[in-house]
């Protein structure tokens, strides 16, 4: 159909023209917002390329996380005392840093063989045995779980790495600083009004993620993203570092991970391996706590290191 | 029709992109933040056209999670307005 | 029917590509932030709202269509809230400023 050659174009040009924006702008403040633009296109993109479950996460992401990490950073830096920016010579070596990278990956893609290897007919002859409907979530929780769970602990590093850059005295306290708004203003209005809707949303779409595209990292997303907003609504203050309850909610998902795919080992021959009768049981529960884990990481991701002594 | 959904994708995805000069242009950061909630309501559209022209149910998700999200990043920004990076920004 | 359902799609969503033309064209040629606000504001939700009705007889089930409804009702949440946010930050921002509220 050549309209819908027609809408590439035009989205593979918007898309460009963003990116280059977002470089070349000279005000931080547009290069941020440029930015926060062009993740909102890329899930435009992914759409168009037929891969729905990253557009979902993108979408969250994009919309949800990074607009608030970056803005808020460029808040902070405004505020703080203007440290000076690299040298030419330093801009030059990174510019030629990231033209090397750029022209690499280039390299790569064009590289690729055609047709391109495949093991989609091995995952449609495998999938019936998980009971799931939704073949990224068979490849992500059951034909490549060694993967998922090494990204969960990578992203509880992730989290350590932020928390450890608190001075000593503020271990264990609360990130960023308390939010307030008034009671009964339009923001804490939203901070009422949204989560609930939120909730909702994150739950479906975790529920959903088992036969079409959805999931645990996209409903972790989007539930995160409301916590956050309550928080910067001031109704809720984000839980300090060193709760008992709070450390138990990060570790949930890996540690439900490891203890079924152990389990795996006595009842399905293999570690991480189910059992086939009850496959979809035992990963939709996986998911169930890997959401949960990494709707609390994501968000203490970006409140970041404690600021408040505990 | 699958045809027509997708041209007005197209041109809806065109019109708001050129919006997004006004990210460029301000003067206020406030002017740039709009142009993004532009491209957000834009982008919810365009996705909801695909869905029903690529036959792809599961797009109209992916819209669902941009409305409901749509309005964090303007929420962000008046929040980084505030002396403190904290405080009530209807102050 | 069939081709009455399908003018109809035709006649909304192309009315909702014209306001979105509109509220484009406020953004870029309105002479100052709040005259622009309130073009960004209204106009891209009339926009997206006539897209919504055009679609609405092609879903395949009344869920679906509520859900399509329910996209619009958060993106008229969001774009209300974000509106008196962003107006005041734009007011302080612009204050005595050409073309600004007085100080």
């Amino acid at each position: 159909m050549t309209a819908l050659w027609l809408l590439d174009l035009c989205l593979v040009a918007v898309i460009l023209a963003v990116a280059l924006s977002a470089v070349a702008a000279r005000d931080l403040f547009a290069a941020t917002v440029f930015f926060v633009a062009y993740g909102l296109l890329i899930a435009l993109a992914w759409v168009r390329l037929d891969a729905v479950d990253v557009a979902l996460a993108e979408a969250a992401i994009g919309a949800g996380l990074t607009g608030v990490l970056l803005l808020g950073v460029t808040a902070r830096v405004h505020m703080e005392a203007r440290t000076p920016g690299p040298g030419r010579g330093m801009r030059l070596a990174i510019g030629a840093g990231c033209a090397a990278v750029s022209v690499a990956l280039a390299a790569a893609v064009l590289s690729l063989p055609v047709p391109a290897p495949s093991l989609v007919p091995a995952v449609e002859a495998a999938i019936p045995a998980t009971g799931l409907g939704n073949p990224v979530t068979a490849v992500l929780l059951a034909f490549r779980g060694y993967d998922t769970l090494l990204e969960t602990l990578v992203l509880l590093l992730a989290l350590l790495g932020v928390w450890s850059l608190a001075p000593d005295r503020l271990w264990g306290g609360r990130p960023g600083l308390r939010h307030r708004a008034r009671p009964e203003g339009t923001l804490a209005w939203l901070g009422r009004l949204l989560p609930p809707i939120g909730l909702l949303v994150g739950v479906y779409v975790f529920w959903i993620g088992s036969d079409q595209p959805g999931g645990a990292f996209q409903a972790g997303t989007i539930l995160a993203a409301v916590w956050l907003l309550a928080i910067m609504a001031g109704l809720s203050d984000a839980p300090p570092v060193r709760s008992l309850a709070l450390r138990l909610v990060l570790v949930a998902g890996p540690v439900v991970f490891l203890g079924i795919g152990t389990a795996g080992l006595f009842v399905a021959g293999a570690f991480l391996g189910y059992p086939p009768a009850a496959a979809k049981t035992l990963i939709v529960t996986v998911e169930a706590a890997l959401t949960l884990s990494i709707a609390a990481t994501l968000a203490l991701l970006v409140a970041g290191a404690p600021e408040r002594a505990p | 029709m699958a045809e027509f959904l997708v041209v007005a994708a197209a041109f809806v995805l065109l019109t708001v992109g050129a919006g997004l000069v006004r990210i460029l242009h301000g003067p206020a950061e406030a002017d740039r933040m709009m142009a993004a909630q532009l491209l957000g309501s834009g982008g919810i559209a365009v996705l909801l056209l695909l869905a029903v022209a690529m036959e792809r149910p599961a797009a109209v998700d992916v819209a669902l999670v941009l409305a409901l999200l749509a309005a964090f990043a303007a929420v962000a920004f008046v929040k980084g307005r505030s002396p403190s990076g904290a405080g009530d920004p209807e102050a | 029917m069939r081709l009455a359902l399908d003018l109809f799609t035709i006649l909304c969503v192309s009315a909702g590509g014209v306001f979105f033309l509109a509220a484009t064209i406020g953004m870029l040629r309105f002479p100052d932030t709040l005259t622009r606000l309130h073009a960004l504001t209204k106009a891209d939700n009339l926009g997206l709202g006539l897209v919504v009705l055009g679609l609405l007889p092609r879903m395949e089930g009344v869920a679906e269509a509520l859900k399509l409804v329910g996209i619009w009702l958060l993106a008229l949440l969001a774009a209300a809230t974000v509106a008196q946010l962003v107006a005041r930050a734009a007011l302080r921002e612009t204050a005595g400023q050409p073309g600004g509220p007085p100080r």
